[in-house]
């Protein structure tokens, strides 16, 4: 089985344990039963909302879980937010003239953008704007002391990880705004709008891009996984203590009944969002209707 | 629309595809990267593992071109030899992405019906499984392995191979040749793979092209968490050592991150241009 028995990260010294001592531990922890009984437990424990026993935090996993979510929603909603709305602006300037210098830059800036890995560009930052021009903190959420309003203090250590989280995401989404856009602003509708007089932006945002926006929602609801992988990272790098260092921490110390829940977490978020996104996708488009 | 290719068919390609200079650049930088890979053993002037052959994080000079690493072993050696893993992660990757893409996609258009149906929602249930996590998972429990990445990129890859490979199977099934085919008594298996899979290839390509540059990239994530064997070369591996220099010895994380980068942008335009010359349709984008 896994390298690395539970019950010696759980004793926490390394060095020889009594195979009594292992015993009673084992005992106390449920890991002597056999694994389909292990696993009926689990599901039954689970079904009632309890996850189980952090090993390593001595703590029940859901309050662990509970106590890190505000600091990776924090995160990964700013990089969403910031992804989503430069993104399709982005995407919507360059389809406005295409093969312009402009246009052309941004194309190049995002080919860049998903060509490179999002700890790369965290580590990339951090040298840039923490160590060298040190505008930034390399890493963590708070000040050690703190002297700063406390919310200035956190937006000031959210500016690197949520950029460099965003990044990514934000080159496929400006990418594919600008294909759809190119396609719906050859439309005859667009001709209409445009001769009705209304304004340049009134076209683009409101005619052109409404229609263009359905495979840019797709795309954000399939990079969901994504993102959480490019969070896990990136809380890594800059030492965010949300979700994805625990995660990445609960691994590293064999904490299995940690790294359980925090999967059924990950799994039922992106089941729900895939499940909306099909919902919200037949509200939008009248022409989708789920039938048989 | 016939899309066979033929020796001709293959100079118009190559004319059609350099006009696209973004692509043109893209093919160049993974030759260039190839070249790396497959001649690792013979450009690298040190053995990639051999401890101090220098003094340990010299900076790049004229003798050790990208400097040393913290335990004096030749970076500038080590840059070959993960070019020419982090490239094999990639292509076994997108091979099996591509080989389980044909074979689902090719059942499940030419067959149709209820086998259809079944492999289309298996495709979506392996569409949604976040590939990252599951290989995070499985390298913990069953240790590091470079085959192990591979088989998880891949085997998580294929959902959009087979989708559009289905798409162009329902379209081909339909024509005349198919049908002349059936008539002359082919077997169902010949007109699958000689018939409609030559026609039905190229849309696919693409899709697989990107896989490469994701496995990659998921390969450097995932050694860059120090989950992939510490004993094989490889970009992630190279930056995840980096990690503890990063205020103090630039050359370690620099020259891989740059390998990386222009690996995968390399195979990112070539992907663009081959659709641009692929699907046509799709052209104005």
């Amino acid at each position: 089985m896994a390298p690395g028995d539970p019950a010696y990260m759980i004793y926490g010294g390394g060095g020889y344990l009594p195979p009594e001592v292992i015993s009673s531990i084992r005992q106390d922890f449920g890991l002597d039963k056999s694994l389909a009984e292990q696993f009926y437990l689990y599901i039954t424990n689970m079904l009632q909302g309890n996850f189980g026993f952090s090993y390593a935090f001595r703590a029940p996993v859901l309050s662990i879980i509970a106590g890190r979510l505000p600091a990776t929603m924090l995160l990964v909603l700013s990089s969403l937010g910031l992804m989503i709305v430069f993104g399709i602006f982005f995407g919507v300037s360059s389809a406005k003239k295409p093969y312009s210098i402009r246009s052309n830059a941004i194309t190049a800036v995002s080919l860049a953008g998903y060509s490179l890995p999002e700890f790369l560009i965290g580590q990339v930052l951090i040298v840039l704007f923490a160590i060298t021009l040190g505008l930034f903190p390399t890493g963590g959420m708070y000040s050690v002391r703190g002297e700063f309003n406390p919310i200035v203090d956190v937006l000031w250590h959210l500016a690197l990880p949520a950029v460099s989280l965003a990044f990514g995401g934000l080159a496929i989404i400006s990418r594919l705004t600008r294909a759809s856009m190119l396609e719906s602003l050859h439309q005859d509708y667009i001709v209409t709008a445009r001769a009705k007089g209304l304004s340049e932006r009134s076209v683009l945002y409101r005619h052109a891009f409404r229609n263009a926006m359905l495979p840019v929602i797709t795309v954000i609801s399939l990079r969901l996984s994504a993102l959480l992988a490019g969070d896990l990272l990136i809380e890594v790098v800059f030492s965010w203590p949300g979700l994805g260092r625990l995660l990445f921490d609960a691994m590293a110390k064999r904490d299995f009944p940690v790294v359980q829940g925090m999967f059924f977490l990950i799994s039922i978020t992106v089941v729900t969002v895939t499940l909306f996104t099909d919902i919200i996708y037949a509200r939008l488009d009248p022409r989708i209707r789920y039938s048989k | 629309m016939m899309k066979r290719f033929s020796t001709s068919g293959i100079f118009a390609f190559l004319r059609q595809y350099k006009k696209n200079r973004g692509a043109a650049f893209g093919l160049v930088l993974i030759l260039i990267f190839l070249i790396f890979a497959i001649f690792a053993n013979i450009i690298s002037p040190y053995d990639p593992l051999d401890i101090a052959v220098g003094p340990p994080l010299q900076a790049p000079d004229a003798k050790y071109f990208m400097g040393t690493d913290d335990l004096g072993r030749d970076v500038f050696s080590q840059f070959f030899f993960g070019a020419r893993l982090s490239i094999l992660v990639g292509l076994l990757a997108a091979l099996t992405a591509t080989a389980v893409g044909l074979m689902v996609g090719s059942i499940a258009g030419y067959f149709g019906g209820l086998i259809d149906e079944f492999l289309m929602r298996l495709s979506e249930i392996f569409l949604v499984i976040p590939a990252f996590f599951l290989a995070l998972v499985l390298l913990t429990i069953y240790g590091s392995s470079v085959w192990l990445v591979i088989l998880v990129i891949g085997g998580l890859g294929w959902p959009p191979v087979a989708r559009i490979i289905r798409a162009e199977f329902l379209s081909f099934k339909e024509r005349e040749f198919v049908d002349s085919a059936r008539v002359i008594g082919v077997s169902k298996f010949n007109i699958i793979i000689r018939e409609i899979m030559p026609n039905a290839l190229p849309p696919a390509i693409v899709s697989a092209t990107l896989v490469v540059g994701i496995a990659i990239l998921a390969e450097a994530s995932l050694s860059f968490l120090g989950l992939t064997d510490p004993s094989a070369v490889s970009w992630g591996q190279l930056l995840f050592r980096a990690q503890k220099y990063l205020r103090t010895a630039w050359w370690l994380f620099v020259f891989p991150g740059l390998g990386i980068f222009c690996t995968v942008l390399g195979i990112n335009l070539v992907g663009d241009g081959l659709n641009d010359v692929l699907n046509p349709k799709l052209k104005e984008r």
